[in-house]
């Protein structure tokens, strides 16, 4: 069998598809991917290839998501559900370290962070700029986060491209899909005509060749390649949504007082959906946990959200205690003053915010609303400004 | 802490006694509570009891007695730290319909010898009545929240209890959300977190439990559940049940009808 190189591209058939599976199970990782659970399709440990929705795709809208049958076999004909790849890198509840007294003195015992090594297996391409984003954050300062590092180091990226947008996808614009580049372990790209049912794979990585060394493959005909490249331009130019972001951090900035953030404020129900879904909301708050005579601290860090109120409580009173102050302080830091901190958008166009939000609040829409009319206040509502 | 082991009091007002069942169903961590403390006064439990003062007092249950009005002040004046437990302590219970109905016409009806109730007209919090330093939320409230509570007060720092809403909870468990995915109207959104978001894990909207979140936008969630399909009645029957006395669902089920409609 002929070793594959980074940048090497292959056939896979479908039937071939569970010889993959089985590959990446031998190879020692735990396969993470998406999966029906409860009238949604999650992201959660898979043991088969059946385990997949296959046959089934999701129709999203604002505040609205039903699965619904496909007329084929497709194993990736859907889009990006309700939970994101983050909760298995950094999860929603983590003990980070225990204290134990000992007289007058103490000792720290860290958090062990082993664990087998994951595979996930069918991340979309916002889905992998998502990853870029929070190895920024976790990875990028001065001191990086242990768990969320350890479980990043082992991980394998499979990749796949969409074979169709959803109402509420807009990563066209933000640069990040729906074609996969090259910071990734391996690429797929579903073909379900014409020919047999296959996947074009693309080999990313040397730790993607590896596991790749006993699954059969067929060589790739150039028309393969031609036809993936038109499943991801089709795809392209399906977008559900569109977010113009041509100097959108100075856009916001200068429209602090706009009066949308008073309309959008209406409706918002500061409920947290949005950040618990985003891919790149990363807020956590820490808690200690003392047992009853304080021998013993358990240290808890639990996802957190700019929506609840304590966030910002500092002295038993919250700094933005308004609902327009929380909405703004998301959007601006999502789309703009993250650039200034992380030298990126936190916004990666996957939409999770907009279908997962009960009243289907839609920040595309909020944005276009204040750049038809930049420097619009309401006088009466910004007197004093808004706390 | 104190020299002597911290004395815990439990105190019952007009309750069910779910919560009280909830503190004996804590059992281990009870069992490690009570080498700790010593329970001066806790009727589910035992018939003993130990004078005050007490360094704990956890109250369950809302006043609706004369009685009840002299007696919450007595364990208040005992009470170094005084814990209200549960939607009847905090907000009045689901006996506090009766604010919203006439007393004495529930007199006649229900009782052979009306004459001999003593009841007052309404359904009251605790907070009403005498100064509280905190309220723990729930019908019932959560074991864990209790033991929380119990351990920040014995070891004097402030309760991690948040005001966020259920459906941080529903993200942080996995649950898959019942309203977008199903189309089931839900008060998660303006509910207080506490319970682990139990409904919604069985296909269930939120039921309010425990009272509304501390930022709560009622009229955005009564447009929603008016767009999922619930009609005007229903939407005021789901914001008057346990924490019907709460002021965020109390206006939620005001503005759900209008009066002439308001059963
Ligand atoms: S802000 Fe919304 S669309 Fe953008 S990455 Fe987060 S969830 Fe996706
Ligand atoms: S924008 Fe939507 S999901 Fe986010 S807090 Fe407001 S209501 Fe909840």
């Amino acid at each position: 069998m002929v070793e594959l190189k980074v940048g090497d591209r292959r056939v896979l058939g479908r039937g071939d598809f569970p010889a993959f599976f089985a590959a990446l199970r031998d190879a020692g990782y735990d396969v993470i991917g998406p999966t029906i659970h409860d009238g949604a399709i999650v992201y959660d440990r898979l043991t088969r290839v059946e385990d997949l929705p296959i046959g089934w795709t999701d129709r999203q809208g604002p505040g609205k998501y039903r699965l619904e049958r496909r007329g084929d076999q497709a194993l990736f004909g859907y889009n990006v559900g309700p939970f994101t790849w983050k909760k298995f890198l950094y999860p929603p509840r983590e003990r980070l370290w225990t204290a134990y007294r000992d007289g007058d003195a103490f000792s720290i015992e860290p958090e062990p962070v082993d664990g087998p090594p994951l595979a996930f297996l069918g991340m979309r391409a916002c889905e992998l700029a998502g990853v870029r984003v929070t190895d920024r954050v976790f990875q990028g300062g001065p001191v990086a986060d242990p768990g969320y590092s350890a479980r990043r180091s082992r991980l394998l990226r499979i990749a796949v491209e969409c074979g169709e947008a959803g109402a509420n996808c807009f990563c066209v614009s933000m640069g990040t899909g729906p074609g996969v580049g090259a910071d990734v372990d391996l690429v797929l790209t579903e073909i379900l005509e014409p020919g047999p049912h296959r996947f074009l794979l693309r080999v990313g990585s040397p730790a993607g060749a590896e596991v790749l060394a006993r699954v059969p493959l067929t060589p790739a005909e150039p028309t393969d390649g031609q036809i993936a490249e038109a499943i991801v331009e089709r795809t392209a130019g399906s977008m559900g949504r569109t977010m113009n972001t041509e100097g959108i951090r100075d856009l916001l900035r200068n429209n602090l007082e706009h009066p949308r953030w008073d309309n959008v404020a209406k409706r918002c129900l500061a409920c947290t959906n949005c950040t618990m879904v985003c891919p790149t909301c990363f807020c956590s708050t820490q808690e200690e946990v003392p047992d009853l005579d304080v021998s013993k601290v358990e240290r808890w860090r639990r996802w957190d959200s700019c929506f609840n109120l304590a966030f910002t409580e500092l002295h038993g009173s919250s700094v933005r205690k308004s609902g327009l102050s929380r909405y703004r302080q998301w959007l601006t830091h999502k789309l703009g003053t993250w650039n200034d901190q992380f030298g990126s958008s936190g916004c990666v166009g996957c939409g999770r915010c907009i279908t997962w939000c009960p009243v289907g609040i839609d920040l595309t829409e909020e944005v276009a609303a204040i750049r038809k009319s930049p420097g619009a206040t309401a006088a009466a509502a910004t007197k004093g400004g808004s706390p | 802490m104190p020299v002597h082991k911290p004395r815990v009091a439990v105190w019952k007002f007009a309750s069910c006694d779910g919560c009280q069942l909830t503190m004996l169903d804590c059992e281990d961590a009870l069992l490690a509570i009570a080498d700790k403390v010593e329970i001066a006064n806790f009727r589910e439990a035992s018939s003993a009891v130990v004078e005050g003062p007490y360094d704990l007092s956890l109250v369950e249950g809302s006043v609706t007695t004369p009685e009840d009005v002299r007696r919450v002040k007595e364990v208040r004046a005992e009470s170094r730290v005084l814990v209200t437990i549960g939607a009847c302590a905090t907000a009045g219970g689901i006996q506090a319909l009766r604010n919203f109905a006439d007393v004495d016409e529930y007199r006649r009806l229900v009782y052979a010898q009306p004459q001999y109730i003593e009841t007052l007209a309404t359904s009251t919090p605790i907070a009403d009545h005498v100064p509280v330093d905190f309220e723990l939320r729930g019908c019932p409230i959560s074991k864990a929240q209790l033991l929380e509570v119990i351990s920040a007060y014995l070891t004097n720092r402030a309760p991690n209890v948040p005001n966020e809403s259920v459906c941080i909870e529903c993200k942080r468990r996995g649950n898959v959300c019942v309203l977008v995915a199903h189309g089931t109207p839900c008060l998660g959104p303006v509910t207080q977190a506490g319970c682990g978001a139990i409904c919604p894990a069985f296909h269930r909207g939120c039921y309010g439990c425990f009272g509304p979140q501390g930022s709560p936008n009622v009229p955005s969630m009564l447009k929603e559940l008016g767009e999922l399909g619930m009609a005007p009645l229903p939407m005021y029957r789901v914001f008057r049940t346990f924490n019907a006395m709460a002021p965020a669902f109390r206006s939620a089920a005001d503005s759900a009808v209008s009066e002439e409609d308001a059963p």
